[in-house]
């Protein structure tokens, strides 16, 4: 069987860098992995979708509706959007950001209300304010770090693997925070 | 060493492994994170061309002199190419010559959906096509191989799906790289009738002995689960068929997609029940397979448009439903790309909108101006038309028409193919006005060098394209540079060069805001004394919403670029530090 991740955004966010890391540490703990990217206009401020599947052996680089066993929202809407993706017995991870699109901003749509209450019906929801961990660690910038901790704790790859891909992946000079960042994630109650 | 990369930073790693020493290509999505991956390979010359033909003569002389070549491009671009690479197919090569051609289905990045496919057929020059990125390394280099033993170019086909997915790939030596030796053959490589009558025979005979290379090649597989569906299959599809169907169907995965096996596919297809044909885009595979008189499953079953996904197959393969998907039933406002924020471009537009013009647009971020709240686009077609349709417009209706439009084109772009509509507008006595983006770098596809912007792929300094001079050149009188955040002063040059009765341009220069030598500071806020006439939210930046009945700036996605402070009539918007 393969684990199918699926991490939602908007363009801007460091979701791609996010994919990235998330399949460094596969990579590290010997398993076959695809990860499926968004480039070009798409990234543009607009919704981004990346994929990571890792297991045994991996097919294609996508994941479909009703497969993925983990969504990691980077923001509220998106989390929303991406729903019929999660699998009926999938965890849903989002941060508490919410970003409006251009047809909310122009007044053309409304951004619904009471978004987490919804999910929380439908579905196991973790609610993270990563912004918030993400600056206790040191930078605001790491609320990818604070997500990929959260996440970390539902799938197999050891503790050890996360934080060598880390150290990797960071310049030098950012590890200690990142670390940080990824332990805030990593032992949040959720 | 095992590596996980990106399909095109394997393609990349495959022609540094076959010795490839020459490289040229013009970005394109999804093909254009090829030749920047080639560039950490310091053994290979890589350059951005100003277009895909350039790119592809490039690569077509480096072959001739005998070196290993590679020019690679989005679909669309194959459009712009093709006319060396129809004759190129009778020349033949020297050192091996292999055209990547990314498509772009589901047009995540695109105009069209165009299946390159057909080129193969049409230009009688072979096509691999892998399905993730280590079969993007293993073909890359076979292609190589087999352009050198058969005296033919090679296209290598990739989608979305395979350039931009990373998957594991096992690295391995680079090969030599000695040159061939170069030898005067004019009978070879001077294609004129008398010689290329010739060369046609030897294209024909070459196209039969590849379809027998294609009957054995170890890259059109068969696997055999003792199935009753049998499933014909390439590239990305396959996987999608692989992960739907698992081992309730045999497989015949085409890696070769042309010219195909024949035999090879009749004899498969003659052991099961039913045989569905998988393939993305148009039915290529599927009307090969119905002109050897095999009866197949395709198009009647899978759509002719978008993206595939298994359970897609699935559904219509083997009936299954797939796991439940829970829809909350509300509608979810979409999220289209927007111009980020600092986006010299929304200057452009807002100013375009203001004055009510016909605006030809084209290639590039700035076809977001299409978009509302700056709905300003009339036209997109390809690279350059916003030039020459402008051009033909105002032909059609007259220069009262004329008057009130504009092309807008990127600095990239007009060198891409504006300046030869330029050059009709200014030959052929229109009176047209043309605008340059002129935001220091291709931008769309992801910061890019170009020859306007005076570095190389390296980053090394080179002679820079002055666009003023270039228009000035060519024959328009007209030329102003003018910056487009200076709202007031744009509106006036747009104005007066648009009521012209000669060409004019406008080159509005103001580099992109995602560059790193751009440095906004601070943030923008309303005051309280705002009078909510809502103008600063015809601007459409993304950091500037209504709050509570007003508007209101989102500090975390302004980037204090200001332009807001000079749309406000009543100076409420001020820059903060």
């Amino acid at each position: 069987m393969t684990k199918n991740i699926m991490i939602v955004g908007v363009g801007g966010q460091g979701t791609l860098l996010a994919s990235r890391i998330l399949g460094n540490a596969v990579i590290g703990a010997g398993l076959d992995v695809k990860v499926s990217e968004v480039h070009g206009m798409s990234q543009r401020g607009g919704s981004v979708v990346t994929y990571v599947k890792y297991g045994e052996k991996v097919q294609s680089p996508i994941v479909d509706k009703g497969c993925a066993d983990i969504i990691l929202a980077f923001e509220q809407l998106e989390a929303y959007r991406a729903l019929p993706y999660l699998k009926e017995d999938g965890r849903m991870i989002v941060n508490n950001q919410k970003i409006n699109p251009m047809p909310v901003i122009t007044g053309a749509a409304e951004y619904p209300e009471g978004i987490c209450e919804k999910l929380a019906e439908a579905c196991d929801l973790t609610v993270v304010d990563a912004a918030a961990l993400a600056a206790e660690a040191g930078s605001i910038k790491a609320v990818n770090v604070v997500l990929i901790g959260v996440m970390a704790t539902s799938t197999d790859i050891p503790y050890e693997d996360w934080i060598a891909t880390i150290r990797s992946t960071v310049p030098p000079k950012f590890v200690e925070m990142n670390v940080k960042a990824f332990d805030l994630g990593y032992h949040l109650k959720g | 060493m095992k590596k996980l990369m990106l399909g095109n930073a394997a393609v990349a790693r495959g022609a540094y492994e076959a010795g490839v020493r020459v490289v040229s290509s013009y970005p394109g999505t999804p093909s254009t994170e090829i030749t920047e991956n080639i560039v950490q390979y310091e053994e290979i010359y890589a350059e951005w061309a100003p277009n895909e033909k350039v790119a592809a003569e490039v690569a077509i002389g480096a072959s001739i002199g005998g070196a290993r070549a590679m020019s690679c491009m989005k679909h669309v671009g194959l459009n712009v190419m093709a006319d060396p690479v129809f004759t190129v197919s009778y020349t033949g090569v020297n050192g091996g010559l292999v055209f990547c051609v990314a498509d772009d289905q589901g047009m995540h990045s695109s105009q069209n959906e165009q299946d390159s496919r057909h080129y193969a057929k049409a230009s009688k020059i072979p096509m691999l096509e892998p399905s993730d990125s280590a079969e993007c390394k293993e073909f890359t280099k076979l292609a190589y191989e087999l352009s050198e033993a058969y005296d033919c170019p090679m296209f290598l086909r990739l989608s979305t799906r395979v350039s931009h997915s990373q998957s594991i790939v096992e690295l391995e030596e680079r090969r030599g790289d000695a040159l061939k030796d170069y030898k005067k053959d004019p009978a070879k490589y001077v294609m004129m009738p008398g010689n290329a009558i010739k060369r046609h025979v030897y294209v024909e005979e070459r196209l039969r002995r590849m379809q027998e290379y294609a009957e054995t090649a170890s890259i059109n597989t068969i696997e055999e689960n003792g199935s009753k569906i049998g499933v014909i299959s390439a590239g990305i599809a396959y996987l999608y068929a692989k992960e739907a169907l698992g081992d309730k169907a045999d497989y015949l995965k085409l890696g070769m997609v042309y010219p195909l096996p024949e035999k090879k596919i009749i004899d498969f297809a003659a052991k099961y029940e039913k045989v569905y044909v998988i393939e993305e885009l148009d039915p290529v595979l599927e009307m090969h397979c119905r002109s050897l008189g095999i009866e197949v499953i395709g198009k009647e079953a899978f759509t002719l448009l978008g993206e595939y996904t298994p359970r897609m197959i699935a559904k219509a393969v083997l009936g299954e439903d797939g796991g439940k998907v829970t829809e909350l039933g509300e509608p979810i406002p979409v999220r289209p790309p927007v111009m980020c924020a600092g986006c010299p471009h929304r200057g452009t537009f807002y100013v375009l909108k203001k004055l009510g013009l016909n605006v030809c647009g084209d290639i590039g971020c700035y076809t977001l101006g299409a978009v509302a709240p700056l709905s300003s686009i009339d036209t997109t077609i390809c690279m350059g038309a916003s030039v020459s349709a402008a051009m033909g417009m105002a032909k059609a209706r007259g220069d009262e028409f004329a008057k009130k439009t504009v092309s807008v084109i990127g600095d990239s772009t007009f060198i891409h193919s504006g300046i030869t509509g330029l050059i009709d507008i200014v030959y052929n006595k229109g009176i047209n006005t043309v605008i340059i983006l002129d935001n220091s770098i291709t931008g769309m596809t992801g910061h890019q060098d170009n020859p306007t912007t005076g570095y190389t792929i390296r980053g090394e300094e080179t002679k820079q394209v002055n666009l003023l001079t270039l228009c000035k050149a060519v024959g328009v009188e007209h030329v102003v540079v003018a910056d487009p955040f200076d709202l007031k002063g744009f509106e006036k040059v747009v104005k007066e060069e648009t009521q012209r009765e000669e060409p004019s341009v406008i080159i509005a220069q103001r580099p992109c805001a995602l560059l790193k030598s751009v440095k906004y500071s601070g943030h923008c806020t309303i005051g309280a004394d705002c009078k909510n006439c809502k103008l600063c939210m015809k601007l459409g930046c993304p950091a500037i919403s209504i709050k509570d009945g007003k508007p209101f700036i989102d500090e975390s996605q302004c980037n204090g670029c200001g332009l807001c402070t000079g749309v406000c009539p009543f100076g409420c918007i001020k820059k903060e530090d």
